[in-house]
């Protein structure tokens, strides 16, 4: 640790403060959890994440393994970039798959074209009950969505891995307290109080590495539910709708077939970040299909266990 | 646009149902272009489903579909805002007395208290009680939104009334700032934008306010350096670091440190934070550290700077309990203080406190959401520091053994206003 030239004192500013407090929570559910897992689906906000995962026990090796729940509808660029991190940090990869549980006839098989949104939760309640896991690290953010403003940074799930918002534990000063019974577990959420704007000025910062979706680029896209979707293997144009190549890139990172880009030509951190800036649209109404099924979508999808 | 610093302050909101809490939380995000067109179109959609009228500003923060159903607050939601020179984390708190769990849990980390009143209905019960457990719980600073002005035409003798009042009870609770601003937050008076309807008001607005407090008050005390020691990091070569957060005061490369409660004196010797080796780190950092002796220190374990914290294994506390059963003497739980979880027992319950007037009367038992005053013996011995002078070191939380519930919030010592 004395390798690095020494910084002279400064006044710690809200990157490394909410740096700080994200290391801290890494370290605490270590410390109280048995068997942690760190949910990665290759997106920004989980990529911010497993840096400050690596950041938090240097030089040591990450002390759980990382889990990504394939819905097997993902963009190919950031499953190659997936496979890149977790290979650079020499971390131990488990993919639980829906094909699987759909296969197992756990659900029901929504087609190649249908969302496997919400077909995930099942996936990953029967992954963290597979491998024992008493708590799993998520890179939500409470800006995200209005159920989120609303959860603890340990959110306690029951034994069928549901979430209550009735009944969440207090959760004082910074005393995080990740003892559950067997069968129950906890998310843990460290990114809880940053903003997307926060996520993209401290990848600038770090200079991490992200996705390549993540920039403009040029890409066929049909436009549904005021959404640009990328046209491929998930998302076949209908009826009606007009193939175009814009120059788009992507705000969120989930499903190929509900995840919208939107019209930019911000091609690095730099003017990504003046875009993000001056954003007048979330990024999940931007380009989320996921949420605009109902005024509590998010809700109703945490209730059941989701991430 | 490149990263500007900015620094970071928490604050609580306080106040009765119906006096416009979520609604001036809703101004502050809408006038401060903190809210997205998509969230606020959802606001929209969502207050006319429900026929409250064009824009109910309290479903920006009111997300949970019971709140929406029954018009209340459950639990704490928290927003975000943030200024060219400062980010805010708001802690949206709940005020029904049902709830006063999740009010501590948005109050305890605050360096401020941003209370909401009615102008034509002042102090009510409920936010009294709520200004005491955030004064309980170490919030130094308030700044006070007399709110629903547009309703009293204007009135600065409506107003003036509702001064003297809160000027009392923050004198009562030790308050150490306060400022008091006329406000309509349904319109948006002097929340964002200087009122031209109050001339006779010429102090700051509520962001103003904001914008001039102390922040990061909460972790900092000026009465030591402490780093709880939350996990050993194994170095190459076969040293050793010790990672955990600052708080109290910064910490030097060179400071005498002692390891407690082993009470091994020592000096820090490297300091590295997120990034990289530094001479001084500054609370709120999360840092490994090295020291020049070689101990067995591991989690649990604290290293301080003079004035030294406590070592024991009793002490008395101020005690807001949530359990559903009764606290009583005799009874065991486990308690959680800074990285250290030890069994615990209840010795004694000296009182329960009044919150209309403050005064601590004869309670063998504490009910649910009432604050008393305990005497507690734990397994194992604990490194603390009175509340009053550190918020980290000085608080601690009840569990229940069995659920794993928290079902406390603790506080070395007793405020000097009991």
């Amino acid at each position: 640790m004395t390798t690095t030239p020494l910084r002279p004192p400064r006044t710690a500013d809200h990157l490394d403060l909410l740096e700080s407090h994200a290391i801290f929570i890494l370290r605490e559910v270590i410390a109280e959890c048995e068997r942690p897992v760190l949910l990665f689906s290759g997106g920004k906000d989980s990529a911010v994440l497993l840096h400050l995962a690596v950041k938090a026990f240097a030089p040591q090796q990450l002390p759980f393994p990382v889990m990504h729940i394939d819905t097997g509808q993902n963009f190919p660029e950031v499953l190659a970039f997936r496979d890149a991190v977790v290979a650079s940090i020499g971390a131990r990869l488990i993919v639980a798959k829906v094909q699987d549980s759909i296969d197992r006839g756990k659900v029901a098989d929504p087609g190649p074209m249908g969302s496997r949104n919400r077909l995930q939760t099942v996936t990953l309640l029967d992954a963290i009950t597979e491998h024992h896991f008493d708590a799993a690290f998520g890179g939500a953010r409470r800006d995200e969505d209005k159920a989120r403003a609303k959860e603890r940074i340990l959110s306690f799930r029951d034994a069928f891995g549901q979430w209550d918002p009735r009944q969440q534990r207090p959760e004082l000063w910074q005393l995080y307290q990740g003892k559950v019974n067997p069968g129950e577990h906890l998310r843990a959420f460290p990114l809880s109080d940053w903003t997307e704007l926060d996520i993209w000025q401290y990848i600038e910062r770090e200079e991490m590495a992200l996705p390549t979706i993540y920039f403009a680029h040029e890409r066929d896209v049909v436009l549904r539910d005021d959404m640009w979707l990328a046209v491929g293997p998930f998302v076949e144009p209908r009826e009606g709708e007009v193939v175009e190549r814009r120059m788009v890139r992507f705000r969120t990172v989930g499903d190929a077939n509900c995840t919208g880009a939107v019209d930019s030509s911000a091609d690095t951190l730099e003017t990504v970040i003046d875009e993000v800036a001056i954003a007048n649209v979330s990024e999940r109404g931007a380009t989320r299909a996921d949420d605009r099924f109902s005024e509590t979508a998010m809700e109703d999808r945490k209730r059941e266990g989701y991430f | 646009m490149r990263v500007v610093a900015k620094d970071l302050l928490r604050l609580a909101t306080i106040g009765s149902v119906d006096d416009g809490k979520s609604t001036l939380i809703g101004r502050l995000l809408v006038d401060t272009r903190q809210l997205f067109d998509d969230q606020l179109d959802a606001v929209v959609a969502a207050s006319e489903k429900r026929g409250v009228g064009d824009l109910d500003l309290s479903f920006v923060t009111d997300g949970l579909r019971a709140e929406r159903e029954q018009g209340i607050t459950i639990d704490v939601a928290y927003r975000y805002a943030a200024t060219p020179t400062r980010k805010f984390i708001i802690a949206d708190c709940p005020g029904h007395v049902q709830y006063t769990r999740n009010m501590a849990t948005g109050a305890s980390t605050a360096d401020l208290a941003l209370v909401v009143l009615d102008v034509a209905h002042g102090l009510k019960e409920q936010t009294r009680r709520h200004l005491c457990i955030a004064a309980l719980l170490g919030v130094h600073t308030l700044v006070v939104a007399v709110n629903k002005l547009d309703e009293v035409n204007w009135s600065q003798v409506a107003f003036q009334a509702v001064v003297d009042e809160i000027a009392t009870i923050a004198r009562d609770l030790e308050f150490g700032a306060l400022t008091i601003i006329p406000v309509s937050a349904l319109l948006g008076d002097n929340v964002v934008d200087q009122s031209s309807n109050t001339p006779w008001y010429e102090g700051p607005t509520v962001l103003d306010a904001l914008e001039q407090s102390d922040a990061g008050a909460w972790t900092r005390s000026g009465h030591g350096a402490r780093l709880p020691i939350q996990w050993v990091l194994r170095q190459p070569g076969g040293g050793r670091t010790y990672a955990g957060m600052i708080n109290g005061d910064s910490l030097h490369v060179g400071d005498a440190v002692t390891l407690l409660p082993a009470n091994i004196e020592s000096t820090i010797t490297a300091i590295h934070t997120g990034i990289g080796g530094c001479l001084e780190a500054r609370v709120g950092l999360s840092v490994d550290v090295a020291i020049s002796d070689e101990t067995d220190a591991g989690r649990g374990d604290l290293l301080a700077t003079a004035p030294l914290p406590t070592v024991t294994k009793e002490f008395a506390a101020t005690i807001c309990w949530f359990g559903d059963k009764p606290l009583v003497p005799g009874q065991r739980l486990r308690l959680k203080h800074t990285t250290k979880v030890t069994p615990t027992r209840v010795v004694a319950i000296e009182g329960v406190v009044d919150i209309a007037t403050l005064e601590v009367n004869g309670s063998a038992e504490l009910t649910t959401n009432q604050i008393g005053l305990a005497t507690l013996q734990t397994a194992d011995p604990l490194v603390v520091d009175a509340y009053r002078d550190n918020r980290v070191t000085g608080s601690f939380v009840l569990i229940d053994e069995v659920t794993n519930a928290t079902v406390a919030a603790g506080m070395v010592g007793r405020a000097s206003f009991l």
